[in-house]
């Protein structure tokens, strides 16, 4: 029955849904809206969503991407940022706007410059006529055969409450439906239009429902119709393309850690740091790994912090060798250093599983909540000493004391990676407790 | 050049060099250093990076980006392969390039999130209804990280499918040193496109079954149909049964070890001994302790060899066959109850072989010692 006649998009075959189907109705509405702005069919996508309306595409001369029940307004999107070119427009049911509400939500939120439009025939078609999420109250479907204990969904003020383009509401009996998708579609930003249809198949004959039953309803409900909401605001890829592609282009410092300095190194060395959140433990230990890097070594780091990174352990452990490091567990390290209780806590059954060659470098406060252990344990003022520089520079001082005990390469190769890796007013707090941290050894502040 | 890089700057840097204009992602641990990354490297190159309001949105974006034509890269751990099932199952019937990394970490549902595991093996690969093939590549080393981002593109491209890339948190979080000057840069492939001029596009022609259709992009010179659907050459909904099993058939069939290994030399890394009689099998950051395992093993005058597989899926069978020829154990460890080990178990005699597996799902690292034992064990008299 429902062939379109001088359509322009549109190919003059019959449609295939039932007769009385407001679906049929709408297309050809959709076609002159299209013809109105003379739209290039190779520039156009009509996206279309599950149930009968995901039929439409295949009627119009133009790109059609039918994809999956719910989420067509994600593929319009992502079309329309891969290529701003495009005319998106994505044909859906109350069924999608249900199961896509957070795409429904977040397109219009972001204003990005796609049409959708609602065949809202307040059932599901396809599946049988079970209710949706713009089921009036008390409306019958297959699975609100009492009637529906649920309210209907507003989709315009769902637009107008996250400040999207442009929402419109209409019925099939209005005339100037074409008009009003043209307007639509026009608009630079989210766009949707609402029309309020028939399911001659099932929402029709369960409730009784003509044209008059439509407008109770409207009223009922205080959904208003035309065109309920519009706000000029920049549209998303817009911005993306003000704020981030135009972004003025940083220096950024490219370095290369080439082999500069010795080491001493005889075989692969597992070195565990067990500080606190705020005392750079990962950034210090980048540094550390770094400047290994320099004096020819392999190393690796990997950290451990809680999900709350402001608060509790942070711990990196850094492995060196002469060679490619293939396994990066360290079971039992061959040194602990040790800067806050918090660390402690975390590395306690490493402390008590390690043997008589390793060895703690501990904080003079922490040495009392020391579990039992067989590793030498060597004590250092790390604290007091940080805080006389800067307590965030505990870590690198503590690091920097470690490597003048061990003499495993040069703190000269320390220096080297701050100035290269840090910004300068950083690097500078840095280096001065790296002095502190070798003159702790050099003093011999410490206890065996 | 020579920097301290981790696995997820690895990927970052082999997804901007291997052409990728368009990343989605949403945030979850051991991923999201990926997202961040995009986020900072794509507008750089005039490319689009977004974080979207969900995974589902997240894969979503990147099947209409990549049928409009742009390279396109999505990142998420197994919680997050979870929600993009569906659509995984889209760009499969749509034929979509697609890369997406899968940073896995251990256990069902939230698991221990910031730990490491290879739960998610068997998932990927049967990760959508239907049943039908995917690809999926797994380096061992932050270096194979970069390399194996950009094969990973290159057969997306190549094969209009969705490529994964699974790495896990210890490879994707653990800095490593990076020698820029050894590490391999594959050639970059793109997708097959029709001629601009040719005067009819059929977006899901095929000639021979396991040819890959010619693309044409959304907005370019042709009128496109893409659809969920079972479909016919056009993209119109097939109804006919004999018509849909060359369809379906077409979809497994175009993916092959065969093929694949012409775009991907490194299916697997076999590191072969003379009269070994023990094979250790690995993939993954497991790899790396095996690789150790077998050197201890080797130092100690055993015989052992040992085999990394690269390619997870589909299953490099005649590499794996190849591999076990003469082999009368093969030691498999993995951080997962025992997955990749079944179809080991499929492909080889288990009359003849014996197969002894070593499941660690405590989150950390399988000690190369755990591996050794288990040579030793089966090595007496
Ligand atoms: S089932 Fe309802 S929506 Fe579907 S074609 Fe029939 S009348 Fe139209």
């Amino acid at each position: 029955m429902a062939i379109v006649k001088n359509a322009v998009y549109m190919k003059e075959v019959e449609l295939p849904f039932c007769p009385g189907c407001g679906h049929s109705q709408i297309l050809p509405q959709l076609d002159k809206a299209m013809a109105k702005l003379n739209l290039d069919p190779r520039k156009t996508v009509l996206v279309t969503d599950i149930g009968c309306v995901g039929l439409s595409d295949q009627y119009f001369n133009v790109n059609a991407f039918h994809g999956l029940h719910g989420r067509s307004i994600t593929y319009a999107c992502g079309l329309k940022m891969a290529n701003p070119e495009l005319t998106v427009i994505v044909l859906m049911g109350d069924g999608g706007l249900g199961i896509g509400g957070t795409h429904f939500i977040n397109a219009a939120r972001r204003n990005i410059d796609i049409t959708v439009i609602i065949f809202n025939n307040f059932n599901f078609g396809m599946t049988g006529g079970e209710h949706s999420v713009t089921t009036p109250f008390g409306g019958k479907t297959a699975t609100t055969y009492l009637g529906n204990i649920e309210y209907p969904l507003d989709a315009c003020s769902l637009v107008q409450a996250v400040n999207g383009g442009f929402a419109a509401r209409t019925t099939i009996f209005d005339r100037n439906l074409a008009d009003i998708i043209a307007e639509a579609i026009a608009f630079k930003g989210f766009s949707v239009v609402d029309v309020w249809e028939y399911c001659t198949a099932y929402y029709v004959p369960r409730n009784e429902l003509n044209k008059d039953k439509m407008m109770k309803l409207l009223e009922t409900y205080g959904f208003k119709t035309g065109i309920v909401h519009k706000v000029e605001r920049k549209e998303f890829i817009e911005s993306y393309r003000e704020v981030y592609l135009n972004q003025p282009s940083k220096q950024t410092k490219q370095v290369s850690l080439e082999t500069e300095f010795e080491n001493n190194l005889t075989q692969k060395t597992g070195i565990i740091i067990a500080g606190a959140a705020g005392q750079k433990v990962k950034s210090s230990a980048t540094v550390f790994g770094s400047s290994a890097i320099l004096s020819g070594l392999y190393a690796t780091q990997k950290d451990d912090y809680p999900i709350t990174i402001m608060t509790g352990h942070s711990v990196s452990e850094i492995i060196l060798d002469k060679k490619e490091i293939n396994y990066t567990g360290i079971e039992s390290p061959d040194y602990l250093i040790i800067i806050a209780p918090e660390g402690l806590a975390k590395v306690k059954r490493i402390i008590q599983n390690m043997n008589e060659t390793s060895t703690i470098m501990i904080d003079d406060n922490l040495v009392s909540l020391l579990p039992e252990t067989r590793a030498k344990i060597e004590i250092f003022p790390f604290r007091k000493t940080a805080n006389t520089i800067d307590r965030f520079s505990i870590t690198i001082l503590s690091l920097a004391t470690f490597l003048a005990r061990t003499n495993l390469f040069p703190i000269e190769a320390l220096k080297k990676a701050v100035m290269l890796t840090q910004k300068k007013a950083i690097a500078e707090v840095n280096l001065k407790a790296i002095d502190a941290g070798v003159r702790l050894v050099e003093e011999g502040t410490y206890v065996k | 050049m020579i920097e301290f890089l981790d696995g997820n700057e690895a990927i970052v840097k082999g997804a901007i060099d291997a052409g990728c204009k368009f990343f989605a992602g949403y945030p979850i641990t051991p991923a999201t250093p990926i997202l961040l990354g995009m986020m900072q490297e794509l507008p750089k190159v005039g490319g689009f990076a977004i974080q979207a309001e969900d995974e589902i949105a997240s894969i979503g974006f990147c099947i209409g980006a990549s049928m409009a034509g742009k390279k396109v890269m999505t990142a998420t751990s197994g919680p997050g392969i979870s929600l993009y099932s569906e659509n995984i199952g889209l760009a499969i019937m749509g034929e979509t390039p697609l890369v997406i990394v899968d940073v896995q970490r251990q256990g069902p549902a939230t698991g221990s999130a910031t730990k490491d595991g290879q739960g998610d093996i068997q998932f990927i690969r049967w990760s959508t209804s239907g049943g039908y093939p995917i690809i999926a590549i797994s380096p061992t080393t932050v270096e194979e990280c970069y390399t194996f981002t950009i094969y990973a593109f290159n057969l997306a491209e190549i094969f209009r499918t969705p490529v994964f890339l699974v790495s896990s948190k210890e490879l994707s979080m653990t800095r490593q040193r990076i020698d820029w000057s050894k590490v391999e840069k594959p050639e970059i492939i793109d997708r097959k496109y029709l001629p601009e001029n040719a005067s009819e596009y059929k977006p899901y022609y095929f000639e021979n079954i396991d040819d890959v259709p010619l693309f044409s992009p959304f907005g370019g010179k042709h009128i496109v149909r893409y659809t969920t659907s079972t479909h016919d050459e056009y993209g119109n909904l097939l109804t006919m049964p004999e018509k849909i099993q060359i369809m379906m058939e077409h979809l497994d069939k175009k993916i092959s070890e065969e093929k694949i290994k012409k775009y991907f030399p490194h299916i697997v890394r076999f590191d072969k001994q003379d009269d070994a009689e023990t094979l250790v099998i690995s993939y993954g950051i497991t790899a790396r302790g095996a690789i150790e395992a077998v050197e201890l093993a080797r130092s100690q005058g055993l015989k052992v060899s040992h085999l990394i597989i690269n390619l997870l899926w589909p299953v490099p069978e005649s590499e794996i066959k190849k591999a076990i020829e003469g082999i009368k154990t093969i030691i498999f460890p993995e951080m997962n109850n025992g997955q990749y080990v079944l179809e080991i178990e499929r492909i080889v005699d288990k009359s003849k072989v014996k197969i002894v597996r070593i499941n660690q799902m405590d989150t950390r690292l399988i000690n190369p010692r755990k591996i050794l034992d288990e040579i030793l064990k089966n090595n007496e008299g």
